[in-house]
């Protein structure tokens, strides 16, 4: 337990200091926000209603932005293998570095997210709800990124495959998570069933993912 | 001959050449007399000649889920047996079924545009199947990356497994959700919904589908072995050079 301790403080302390991505993909997330009313045009009434939408879809590209690195710069300084040969279960190991990369990356988005808010003019009362579908969303699109992560660490154009392979897996996150933050704002569907899915989904690819994830390390490197 | 012997690639390659020729008679045969009575079945009431869309429609969707089926049961006998043939069955069924898959969006929509009034809607049934296609893509787009194929073959058996969770969902998306595409009518508890007249041809259609996809699996399998064999002669000659 205190292997996975540490391993959990080391990889956050990894992200927060120099050369870490942290919050670069927050900062990824407010540009990508940001461009958004270039792009459609400043009409407030369409962007309250958007709002969810594009921030959930900034959320799920500012995640995958710093997934790439989460087992290849490992792989690179050779700690990789020492996980790997460790006493400690790999796939607890995994979860450890999940869990690092969510409070890193996934939980800085959720924290600007009620800011960014402000700027897609989306309803204070209703902006509480969409940031719970994103605290609920984000470890999903951590856990289905692992498996993404693990595969592409020992193939070359890993960043690029990683997209290529994740992005299709994290659609019904997508369509959970703006469903309900929808529901919150516009309704009919209550907020409720989506909410529950998208939680389901959340948990069962924080199971599946670190499983996945191990076994492609294990494969991708003997 | 049992299933171990056809570890042996000379031996699978000895069976395919044999195989192949009747394989690809027998499909020709099926399609003939399928699309003959496709062509003379009646007219639905209501969709009039448009129905006989469905006569590729249908076989293609079901062929487009056997292939993700096939790889996933190819993935396991990559990763748990170690067979030598999984991985070239796996990646050889990848653009197969990448095609069938293909072929089931592309005719849904031209069946959709008269029927519907649009070639898409993004319904529970029709998001699933085209996150299927994406993932045949990316499936793919995994193999170009390396040239080993050993290497790519435990990272494309993983991301096919993890894949195999959609199955399902395709299958049950028009129940669990309320779709614009209609709920299964051949495969389901009790008996079909569909009329003998268009059952009948529908049925022949399908096994001349999957009769297709057998012939072109096992073309592309061997292809595949022997593309495997030119890549080691190559590299043989490469070091003794």
């Amino acid at each position: 337990m205190s292997a996975l301790k540490a391993l959990l403080i080391r990889d956050m302390k990894l992200a927060f200091r120099v050369g870490g991505g942290a919050l670069i993909g927050a900062l990824f997330f407010l540009i990508v926000v940001v461009l958004t009313p270039f792009a459609i045009g400043p009409d407030l009434a369409l962007l309250s209603r958007i709002g969810p939408a594009i921030l959930w879809l900034g959320a799920l590209l500012a995640s995958l932005l710093t997934l790439d690195r989460l087992f290849a710069a490992d792989y690179e300084d050779g700690s990789l293998d020492l996980i790997i040969t460790s006493r400690s279960q790999l796939e607890l190991a995994v979860l450890a570095k999940a869990l690092a990369h969510w409070l890193t990356t996934g939980l800085p988005l959720v924290i600007i997210a009620p800011l960014l808010g402000l700027l897609l003019n989306i309803d204070l009362a209703a902006m509480k709800y969409v940031a719970l579908t994103l605290l609920a969303g984000t470890p999903a699109l951590t856990g289905i990124g692992l498996i993404g992560a693990a595969l592409s660490v020992t193939l070359r154009r890993g960043g690029l495959l990683l997209a290529v392979l994740v992005l299709p897996l994290t659609i019904p996150v997508l369509i959970f998570g703006v469903a309900a933050a929808n529901s919150a704002i516009v309704g009919p569907v209550p907020f409720g069933p989506p909410f529950t899915i998208l939680c389901g989904l959340s948990l069962a690819s924080l199971v599946i993912g670190p499983l996945a994830a191990a076994a492609a390390l294990r494969h991708g490197l003997e | 001959m049992s299933f171990t012997d056809l570890a042996n690639p000379t031996r699978f390659l000895a069976l395919v050449q044999r195989l192949l020729p009747w394989l690809a008679a027998a499909t020709v045969v099926a399609f003939a007399v399928g699309l003959a009575m496709a062509f003379n079945a009646p007219d639905d009431y209501q969709q009039g000649a448009t129905v006989k869309i469905m006569f590729l429609h249908v076989p293609a969707a079901w062929l487009s889920m056997f292939g993700w089926a096939l790889m996933s049961v190819a993935a396991l006998g990559t990763l748990v047996w170690r067979h030598p043939l999984a991985d070239v069955a796996a990646k050889a069924a990848a653009p197969i079924g990448a095609a069938f898959t293909l072929m089931c969006l592309i005719t849904g929509s031209l069946w959709g545009r008269p029927m519907w009034g649009t070639f898409w809607v993004w319904d529970a049934r029709l998001t699933s199947v085209l996150v299927l296609f994406l993932m045949y893509l990316a499936l793919m787009a995994l193999y170009w990356t390396t040239e080993d194929p050993a290497r790519a073959s435990r990272a494309a058996a993983i991301l096919t497994l993890v894949g195999a969770i959609n199955l399902p969902v395709i299958k049950f998306s028009v129940d669990w959700w309320n779709t614009l595409h209609q709920p299964a009518s051949v495969i389901r508890l009790g008996a079909p919904a569909i009329h003998p007249a268009i059952l009948t041809p529908l049925l022949v259609m399908a096994l001349a589908f999957a009769l297709l996809f057998l012939t072109l699996h096992l073309a592309a399998m061997r292809n595949e072995i022997l593309r495997r064999r030119v890549r080691t002669l190559q590299l043989m000659k490469a070091d003794n050079a």
